[in-house]
C-alpha cells in the first residue's frame, strides 16, 4: 500500500495542474485584452486584418508626398481633437463627422461631410465647403467656393481649428 | 489620425496542440491518482485508456487544422479537460458501487464521448459556413419546439425522475431537449436577425425603462406559454428556464433594451408562482429548495441534503479522488456531479472546474464579439449562454440557489444526448469563431487579380 504522503501530494498536484491549465488559458487569453494596435495612419494604408505578422510593432513613418515645397499635414491645432495631425493626400481628405472621412470629427457643429482639402491642377492646395450648415472658415471668411490654402493659414470647421503645415 | 486594427490573428493551433495535451495528461493524473487511492496501484488500462483519449482529443484537433484553421485555440482544450475530469468522475462512483470498468457507467461514457466527437468533426467538415444555417431557420424552430414536446407523446415518451423529458425508442433512451437547445437557438438568431429593428423601436416610458411596443409583445408571450407547458407537462423547470432565458437572453443581445430582461424575468416569475400555486409537484420542488433538512423534506428526497453534506465534507481541498462517499448520493455521477467533485477535489477543485466553464463561455461570447454577420453574433451568443445558464441551473440547483432540477452539468454528467448535443455546440461555435478570427482576404492581392492584363487563350 502506498504511504499517505504520496497520496496526499498526488491530490494536491492534481489541484495545482487544475489551476495550472487554468492560468495557461488565461495567459493564452490575454490577447484579446491586447489584441487590437493604435498606430498612425500612414499614407499607405496597409491591407486591414492582414498588416505583417512578424513586426506587429512596427510603425510606417509617413512618407511625405510632395517633398520640397507646400504643406504635406494637416494639424488640428484647436478643439476636441487638438494635436491631431494626418499627412494631406493629393486625392482629397475628407473632414466630417461621418465615419467615411479622413479626419473624423468629434464636434456638434461639424456636418457629416464638412469639407475637403485636395490638390488643384497647379498643385496648390485647395480647401472646399462640402454645402455643411455651419460653414467652413478660411481666416476669418466663410468660404463660398474652393479656395487656396497656404502653409500656416487657419481653417475653423465648428469648434475646430485646422492648419496646413509643411 | 490613428487607426485602430486588429492584430493578424495567429491560428493559434500549435497552442492548442499544447493545451490539449496538458489537458489529456491533467485526466490521466487523475485517474492515476482515483486508481491509487482506491486499489493502491496504477489502473491497468491506464496506457490503453489514456491513449484512446489523447487519440480522440487528437483526432479533433487535426480536423481542426483541416477545416477551421482560424478558430479558437481554448476551446477544444476547455472541453477536452472537462469531459475527461467527467470520466474520471463517473469511473470514481462506477467503483464506489462495485461495478466493473466493463459494464460500467464510465466505459459508456467513453463510448458515447468518441462517437460525439466524432459526430462534432462531421459537423466542421460538413458545416463549412455557419451561414447556412439561416436558410433552416424556421426548419430549425419547428424542429425545436416538437423535440421540446416529444417526450409528452403517449407511447415514446416515458417520465422518469419525475420529469417526462426522455424519449424511448426500443433500448435507447434519449433526452430530446438537448438537441432542442440547439436547433431553438439557430431559430431565435434567424428569426432576431429577421425582426430586431421592430422589436426594438421604443415605446412608452415608465420608471425610467423604455418599454417596447404593446404589439410587438408577441414573441415573448409565445416563448413564455411554450416554456410554462414544458413546466407544468413535463414538470421540468430546468428546461423551461433554459428555454425561455436562452430566448431572454438572445432578444436583448439582438435589441439591446433591458426592457426585454425585465419583462421576461417578471413573465417567468409570475409564470412559475402560479405554477408553484397550482401543482402539486412544483410544490414538492420548492419545498425541498427551502426546507431541505425538514422532515417532510427528507421523506420525499434526501438527495440534495446528501449533496451538500458531501461538499461540506469535502472542505477546503476535498477528500482526494477515490477517498470520499459520492456515492452515497443518488444519481452522483449525473446530476449531482458537482457535490461529487465538490466533495472530492475541494472548493478549491469545484472553483476550477466553474473557471473552466466561465472561460469557455467567455471564449463563445467573444466569437460573438469577433464575428461579423448579426447572425452569427445572435447564434454564438445564444449558444455560449445557453451553456452559461444550464451551468447556473445545475449549480444553482445543488447548492440550494434555485429549485433542483435535473438538467446536466455540460461535459461532465453521465448522459449520452448530453455529450452529443454540447459537442455539436461546441463544433458551431468552432465554426463561427474560424469564421471570427479568419483574417479578410488581402485587399493588394485581390486588386492585383483585378488589374491583371486579359489574355487571350487560344483553344484548339
Amino acid at each position: 500500500m502506498l504511504s499517505e504522503l504520496t497520496l496526499t501530494v498526488l491530490r494536491l498536484g492534481l489541484l495545482v495542474a487544475l489551476w495550472a491549465f487554468v492560468f495557461a488559458v488565461v495567459g493564452v487569453l490575454r490577447g484579446d485584452l491586447y489584441g487590437t494596435r493604435v498606430r498612425k495612419r500612414a499614407g499607405t494604408t496597409p491591407a486591414k486584418g492582414n498588416p505583417a505578422p512578424r513586426a506587429p510593432r512596427r510603425e510606417r513613418t509617413p512618407r511625405p508626398p510632395k517633398a520640397s515645397k507646400g504643406p504635406t499635414r494637416l494639424v488640428v491645432t484647436a478643439g476636441p481633437l487638438s494635436g491631431t495631425t494626418l499627412p494631406l493626400r493629393s486625392s482629397g481628405t475628407l473632414i466630417g463627422r461621418s465615419p467615411e472621412c479622413a479626419l473624423v470629427l468629434d464636434d456638434d457643429y461639424a456636418s457629416g461631410r464638412h469639407a475637403r482639402i485636395f490638390e488643384g491642377d497647379d498643385g496648390r492646395w485647395m480647401v472646399e465647403d462640402l454645402r455643411s450648415t455651419n460653414g467652413t472658415y478660411l481666416g476669418a471668411t466663410r468660404l463660398t467656393e474652393p479656395r487656396e490654402v497656404a502653409a500656416g493659414s487657419v481653417l475653423r470647421i465648428g469648434q475646430t481649428t485646422l492648419e496646413l503645415q509643411r | 489620425m490613428s487607426t485602430v486594427s486588429s492584430v493578424a490573428p495567429r491560428s493559434g493551433r500549435t497552442t492548442e496542440l499544447v493545451l490539449v495535451l496538458g489537458a489529456v495528461g491533467i485526466v490521466g493524473l487523475a485517474y492515476v491518482n482515483l486508481g491509487l487511492a482506491t486499489t493502491g496501484t496504477v489502473p491497468p488500462g491506464l496506457a490503453a485508456l489514456g491513449l484512446g483519449y489523447l487519440g480522440v482529443s487528437l483526432a479533433f484537433h487535426v480536423v481542426l487544422r483541416w477545416r477551421a484553421k482560424y478558430a479558437d485555440p481554448l476551446l477544444l482544450p476547455i472541453v477536452t479537460l472537462l469531459n475527461g475530469l467527467g470520466l474520471v468522475m463517473i469511473h470514481r462512483v462506477d467503483i464506489a458501487r462495485g461495478r466493473d470498468i466493463a459494464d460500467g457507467v464510465a466505459l459508456r461514457q467513453l463510448m458515447w464521448s468518441a462517437l460525439a466527437v466524432a459526430i462534432a468533426a462531421a459537423v466542421l467538415v460538413v458545416l463549412r459556413d455557419h451561414r447556412i444555417l439561416r436558410r433552416y431557420t424556421y426548419v430549425a424552430g419547428v424542429a425545436g419546439f416538437s423535440l421540446l414536446l416529444l417526450p409528452l407523446l403517449p407511447v415514446i415518451g416515458t417520465s422518469e425522475f419525475g420529469s417526462r423529458i426522455w424519449i424511448r425508442l426500443g433500448p435507447f433512451s434519449f433526452q430530446p431537449g438537448e438537441i432542442a437547445k440547439i436547433s431553438l437557438a439557430v431559430f431565435f438568431a434567424g428569426y432576431l436577425v429577421q425582426t430586431r429593428d421592430a422589436l426594438s423601436v421604443a415605446g412608452r416610458k415608465i420608471l425610467g425603462l423604455t418599454l417596447p411596443r404593446a404589439r410587438d409583445l408577441g414573441p415573448i408571450l409565445i416563448a413564455w406559454l411554450a416554456s410554462l407547458s414544458v413546466l407544468v407537462f413535463e414538470r421540468d423547470l430546468g428546461s423551461s428556464l433554459l428555454f425561455f432565458g436562452l430566448f431572454v437572453a438572445m432578444l436583448y443581445v439582438a435589441t439591446e433594451r433591458v426592457s426585454w430582461i425585465a419583462i421576461g424575468l417578471g413573465l417567468f416569475g409570475a409564470g412559475a408562482y402560479v405554477a408553484y400555486l397550482a401543482f402539486a409537484h412544483v410544490q414538492v420542488r420548492v419545498l425541498l429548495w427551502l426546507h431541505t433538512f425538514s422532515p417532510e423534506a427528507l421523506q420525499t428526497s434526501d438527495q440534495l441534503a446528501k449533496g451538500l453534506m458531501g461538499m461540506a465534507a469535502g472542505g477546503m481541498v476535498g477528500t482526494g479522488l477515490g477517498r470520499g462517499r459520492p456515492d452515497l448520493t443518488y444519481l452522483a455521477e449525473s446530476d449531482f456531479i458537482i457535490s461529487s467533485f465538490g466533495e472530492e477535489l475541494g472548493l478549491v477543485g469545484l472553483f476550477a472546474i466553474l473557471v473552466l466553464y466561465a472561460l469557455l463561455v467567455e471564449r463563445g461570447l467573444r466569437t460573438s464579439l469577433g464575428t461579423r454577420d448579426g447572425f452569427g453574433k445572435l447564434l454564438a451568443a445564444g449558444l455560449s449562454f445557453s451553456l452559461a445558464l444550464q451551468c447556473f441551473v445545475v449549480v444553482g440547483g445543488v447548492t440550494r440557489v434555485i429549485p433542483l432540477t435535473g438538467l446536466t452539468a455540460p461535459f461532465l454528467s453521465s448522459g449520452g444526448s448530453s455529450l452529443l448535443a454540447n459537442w455539436t455546440l461546441l463544433a458551431i461555435l468552432l465554426r463561427i469563431s474560424d469564421h471570427a478570427r479568419r483574417p479578410l482576404p488581402d485587399e493588394s492581392a485581390q486588386s492585383a487579380v483585378g488589374e491583371a492584363r486579359t489574355e487571350v487563350v487560344k483553344l484548339s
